[in-house]
């Protein structure tokens, strides 16, 4: 086995017993980085550099026995909607797409305390605004599985990353499930944290009110290792609360005394048969290790996407006003050609032009779709509904987990798409994220986790639904279902 | 479906310039998400409080604190300004100018 390949788990230990040094690890990722990247295009930037010194000073800790713990010298890949000081940042769109980051976002902060070492920037759709990865300014990350398939999105970088062994982990954002989706199209483990559990301060923003940042492994473990790494309260991060990480024990492979509830809207008309039969599968292996499991409703369900496409758009039209060619990023002030052409232009150009050829398709589309709906005449009708809407569908999941300790659920309709299927119509793409926009809107946290192929190979993914800040719970019944079976040991061919 | 008017003035708010098949095709996706959307008028909210944030939060404040950039920072900062006379960004007036 190649260092690689290794799960923090693993290549924690081998870097504690002096079975190879963290220059060794950082040295196997980038070379894996180098084999693959022309077929992956999983990175908009390499930091090879930055990451070999890092693996030198991790490495000096662990030689003077003062290695900072588990994650000390063990090689992440970042979405490159997360700032690293001093580093290229673009959020895959031209509108940034020679920005520096002039500070650390503060889940980097925590990393660096914790000694890990940054591989690069990965790609992603622009702004974290897509399913597929399509939407990236730069390239489409191609799906390890399928290289004519997508790998998900908006996090698709980051999951092909993982899930080809180019780092040992990543850090990826969800919005509406952009870590979950991914994560299930690439078969490895993402985790939607509860809103507000990790600080979102350098972070790009997209849609303030949904937006979360979280972890892509190789296992559960790890991504729990990482969540609690990065989890906690900070003043920058007005939404962020004070919650200590209770710990059950993930050593527990029996789920005796766990309830948990299947709701009946997840699983509907049109939807893959194929993972519609291994999600049931997965819950009748779920039943086995002891869990009760049974039938439950979230009435709201079906509304969860209409909800979700009229807030988010319009939190985007106020997140992306920040663009307007002039303090920094893309602009036309210092755009030779526009400038070549237009040899005068207002204040007002500068905003218009900078902003219409500085951000692609998607943004764009969203930004109409949030100023239309934000605009007098229309907020009754569309924001305030929607937020009504969104209030009841918080209430199902409230009254839900009276009842129940988890949910367990499909994590989207189909399997990976291939490249260019849907990127002729917006409506379509939405449509990929039917089961976990739900999360985002009510604000509770979600774990996926390989659950098994189609007949074409094409991974599955079991989401697990948490009660508010429960995240705890599903480190626990997805380490059980994980521990009794193989699905997260299969590896692509590449 | 939208008129190509109310497509122009979203524009116009938004602060996009969009050419004239854009603002077209604009028009036909805006239109059918905000079909899509319009799902929403269905369901009975008489009574129910929107939602204003999700953990239950509110009014969370803190000092207001000024805190020194660093020679770094302020140097990374002024060096994204896409126009500056040295440490000060420079655009063009909200008066019209010749270039």
């Amino acid at each position: 086995m190649n260092l690689n390949q290794l799960t923090i788990t693993e290549a924690s230990a081998g870097l504690e017993q002096k079975r190879f040094s963290a220059q060794e690890l950082a040295q196997a990722c980038l070379q894996r980085i180098q084999a693959t990247e022309s077929t992956l295009n999983a990175f908009v930037t390499i930091l090879s550099n930055e990451a070999i010194e890092q693996s030198k000073q991790s490495d000096a800790r662990i030689a003077n026995g003062q290695r900072h713990g588990v994650l000390d010298g063990i090689p992440l890949a970042i979405k490159d909607v997360i700032l690293i000081a001093g580093t290229r940042a673009t959020g895959s769109s031209k509108i940034l797409s020679n920005y520096t980051s002039t500070y650390d976002a503060t889940v980097i902060g925590k990393l660096r305390e914790a000694g890990t070492v940054f591989l690069g920037k990965t790609n992603c759709d622009e702004f974290a605004m897509g399913a597929s990865t399509e939407n990236s300014a730069f390239q489409t990350t191609a799906n390890p599985w399928d290289t004519s398939r997508v790998p998900g999105g908006s996090s698709g970088g980051s999951a092909a990353a993982v899930a080809a062994d180019q780092c040992v982990a990543a850090l990826g954002s969800d919005t509406g499930g952009s870590i979950r989706q991914p994560a299930a199209f690439t078969s490895i483990v993402g985790l939607k944290p509860t809103y507000g559990r990790v600080s979102r301060y350098g972070l790009m923003p997209m849609a303030a009110s949904h937006n979360t940042i979280g972890p892509l492994a190789k296992t559960v473990e790890d991504a729990e290792i990482l969540f609690k790494t990065i989890t906690g309260k900070d003043p920058r991060d007005s939404v962020t609360v004070d919650r200590e990480a209770t710990s059950y024990k993930l050593q527990a492979t029996s789920l005796q005394g766990i309830r948990i509830g299947v709701p009946k809207e997840y699983f509907i008309a049109g939807m893959d048969s194929e993972i519609e039969q291994s999600v049931h599968a997965a819950i009748a292996q779920l039943k086995e290790l002891g869990a009760q499991v049974k039938e439950i409703s979230l009435p709201h369900t079906k509304y969860g996407l209409a909800v979700y496409y009229v807030i988010v758009p319009c939190e985007v039209s106020a997140d992306v006003a920040r663009y307007d060619g002039i303090r920094y990023g893309y602009s036309i002030e210092s755009d030779l050609e526009y400038l070549k052409d237009h040899k005068s232009f207002s204040l007002l150009d500068v905003y218009k032009d900078s902003r219409a050829r500085g951000f692609g398709p998607e943004v764009r589309r969203r930004i109409m779709i949030g100023t239309y709906a934000l605009s007098a005449g229309y907020y009754d009708a569309y924001y305030a509904k929607a937020q009504k809407v969104r209030t009841l569908i918080r209430r199902d999941f409230q009254e839900a987990f009276q009842e129940v300790d988890c949910i367990a659920t499909p994590t989207a309709p189909i399997p990976p798409f291939k490249i260019g299927e849907k990127v002729d119509d917006p409506l379509k793409m939405y449509l990929a994220d039917v089961f976990t926009v739900s999360l985002n809107v009510a604000g509770v946290p979600g774990l996926v986790l390989p659950c098994g192929f189609t007949k074409g190979n094409l991974p599955i993914g079991l989401q697990l639904i948490g009660n508010y800040f429960d995240e705890d719970r599903l480190f626990q019944v997805g380490a059980a279902y994980e521990q009794s079976t193989q699905w997260h040991l299969k590896k692509p061919t590449l | 479906m939208l008129s190509t008017e109310e497509v122009k003035k979203v524009a116009q708010l938004a602060r996009l310039n969009l050419s004239e098949e854009e603002l077209e095709l604009y028009r036909g996706q805006l239109s059918s998400i905000l079909d899509y959307v319009g799902q929403l008028k269905e369901v009975n909210t008489d009574g129910v409080e929107p939602t204003s944030q999700v953990t239950g939060l509110a009014n969370v404040t803190r000092e207001d604190i000024v805190e020194k950039a660093s020679v770094d920072e302020h140097e990374r900062i002024i060096s994204q300004f896409p126009a500056k006379r040295k440490w000060i960004f420079e655009s063009t007036g909200s008066v019209h100018l010749s270039h």
